[in-house]
């Protein structure tokens, strides 16, 4: 009879946390999960003239992510257009990575080493740009590399260049943009992972007549490691979906994929290869995130 | 500095690297803020100080039609998404694990992992049917919008406060005979307070930053400050632009200060 009770009572411990989640389902369902099976299903439908869809089943929307159909003898061949975007895209996010590991790296070891009452300050110094608006952060590194802007002013005033460099609307400004506001993203789990390094280790390490280059590539870099991969993929996956960026500093040519699937719902209008590129580049991001899921789960076995 | 590992842990440079990075970081969010200030056009050549800018942006219609419209939005959908994190916090946390419980914490999380601009495009063709057929056309789509996905941003505050929280001052509570509305009222209500505030604050901040979204489910003359600055990055910078983004850069850091201070945990 006890074990009885206790059944009904899990039973109604169960029904409660249900039934008090559901008006955060009903929302979350209504505004963020539902709509994306309606891009599944938009993205084998038939582009409208005017946009928008007509219902018919048609799998063009996920063949012109590769190919595109001739006007005149409507053949299909490689979109070269679609192609050097994905690679813009890829690069720029891949390289936007690597930047940010290179100075963030060393940033969050400083700041991992500061005595205790110091780390708070130097954290809330990176959390601040963490939570600041990503257009007033883009607007604000557009102010520094535009034509007329203080990089420029600052170089010829000291005479370094005679002509102003050209950066903003090409894939450097991206690039310098991207890793601009990314960078907190890389700093935070890499200072999660150093701060729980055992600094002995290093001691020993130097005991064994180790040089700093062979401690930092032998004992540091692989314990430090699901804080790295944290790290990159928190920075990889919103750079592969960056639409605000590339648009302000990239200017209309230098699009990614974001500004690309927009373009789709917009003049293009070519519904179902926007919803086909969205799908494509949903299903990159659920991959890359389960490698972290995996790298994190990692990190909480210290043997593994 | 008795700190034996303080010296070991030196390594050559890196410290000249942080120094760079957080002069690089900081860096051009005060010249945004300074030339805010300046007199003249240029956002390159200081002519003195004024108010100038800020004058002219608050003169603007469009600027105060996307300040209002910027406000409402993130009042109630922050208003929303804490009391619907709030109650669904209340359900799934300080209890055994039960049937269904990681679909719950997938789907809080989901506005998280899916890319905003995927998110917005499916929100483009949601609405957009939605809009045709009822033909109503008001804020209350950007509303829902933002409420969803800024309910990650309520809920995960609340919850950590109310694991952290004593659950003998509830067991008190009903051993003096407290109901459990009573007890929930007067005991945990109060406790987990700081969260539930915490959650609001950083809901608002996302709301009122949020660019994508609002850009692909926006009707026609409905901008709101962030879709109103993007729209005008197109044409030549003004200060104007920069007034504004000064005026929501100091709303966040007094938001995210607030939030920090509640959030601090008592050593």
């Amino acid at each position: 009879m006890a074990s009885n009770a206790e059944e009904k009572a899990e039973s109604a411990r169960t029904r409660s946390a249900w039934l008090l989640s559901t008006p955060a389902l009903i929302v979350l369902l209504f505004a963020a999960s539902g709509p994306l099976l309606i891009v599944v299903t938009y993205s084998f439908l038939t582009p409208g003239q005017y946009g928008n869809v007509v219902w018919n089943f048609d799998l063009s929307g996920w063949v012109g992510i590769l190919f595109s159909k001739d006007i005149f003898d409507g053949t299909w061949h490689l979109a070269d257009a679609h192609l050097s975007i994905f690679w813009r895209s890829v690069k720029l996010s891949l390289l936007t990575t690597a930047i940010t590991f290179a100075v963030g790296f060393p940033t969050a070891w400083f700041i991992a080493t500061r005595p205790p009452t110091q780390r708070a300050l130097w954290l809330f110094l990176i959390t601040i740009p963490f939570w600041t608006n990503l257009l007033i952060r883009t607007i604000a590194i557009n102010e520094v590399i535009r034509n007329e802007g203080l990089l420029n002013t600052v170089l010829i005033w000291i005479g370094v260049i005679s002509t102003p460099l050209h950066i903003i609307y090409t894939d450097t400004a991206v690039l310098i943009g991207m890793a601009y506001v990314y960078l907190p993203l890389m700093v935070l789990p890499l200072y999660a992972a150093i701060d729980r390094f055992d600094m002995r280790l290093l001691e020993a390490g130097y005991d064994l007549y180790a040089s700093r280059i062979q401690v930092l590539r032998r004992v540091i870099l692989p314990i430090v490691k699901p804080g790295i991969i944290a790290g990159s993929i928190l920075v990889f996956v919103p750079s592969l979906g960056a639409y605000v960026t590339p648009r302000v500093l990239g200017g209309g040519k230098n699009m990614m994929i974001g500004n690309f699937i927009e373009l789709q719902f917009g003049q293009a209008r070519n519904w179902p290869l926007g919803a086909a590129l969205s799908m494509t580049l949903l299903i990159v991001v659920m991959a890359a995130l389960l490698v972290y899921v995996k790298a994190s789960t990692r990190e909480g076995n210290p043997h593994g | 500095m008795a700190n034996p590992s303080f010296e070991v842990a030196r390594l050559p440079g890196f410290r000249f690297i942080a120094m760079a990075v957080f002069v690089v970081l900081y860096l051009p969010i005060i010249t945004l803020v300074v030339y805010s200030f300046n007199a003249g056009q240029s956002v390159a050549l200081w002519e003195g100080f004024s108010l100038t800018w800020y004058h002219s942006a608050w003169q603007n219609e469009a600027v105060k039609g996307a300040t209002f419209r910027s406000l409402i939005i993130a009042a109630s959908a922050s208003g929303i998404a804490t009391t619907v994190a709030t109650m669904a916090a209340l359900g799934t946390t300080r209890r055994k694990a039960f049937k269904g419980q990681t679909f719950i914490y997938v789907m809080i999380n989901q506005p998280l992992m899916v890319p905003e601009i995927v998110t917005a495009v499916a929100l483009l063709i949601f609405f957009a049917s939605i809009k045709v057929a009822t033909g109503y056309n008001g804020l209350i789509y950007l509303i829902i919008a933002h409420a969803a996905f800024c309910i990650p941003f309520a809920y995960l505050p609340i919850r950590a406060r109310l694991e952290g929280m004593d659950l003998t001052l509830e067991t008190a509570a009903a051993d003096l005979y407290a109901s459990h509305w009573l007890t929930f009222r007067r005991v945990t209500l109060p406790l987990m307070l700081p969260g539930i505030i915490a959650g609001a604050m950083l809901a608002f901040v996302i709301s009122l930053d949020d660019v994508v979204i609002t850009e692909f489910v926006k009707s026609g003359g409905q901008d709101t400050l962030p879709t109103y600055m993007l729209g005008q990055m197109r044409r030549a910078v003004t200060p104007e632009v920069n007034a504004i983004s000064s005026v929501l850069l100091a709303l966040t850091v007094v938001m995210l200060t607030a939030f920090f201070l509640l959030t601090r945990k008592k050593d």
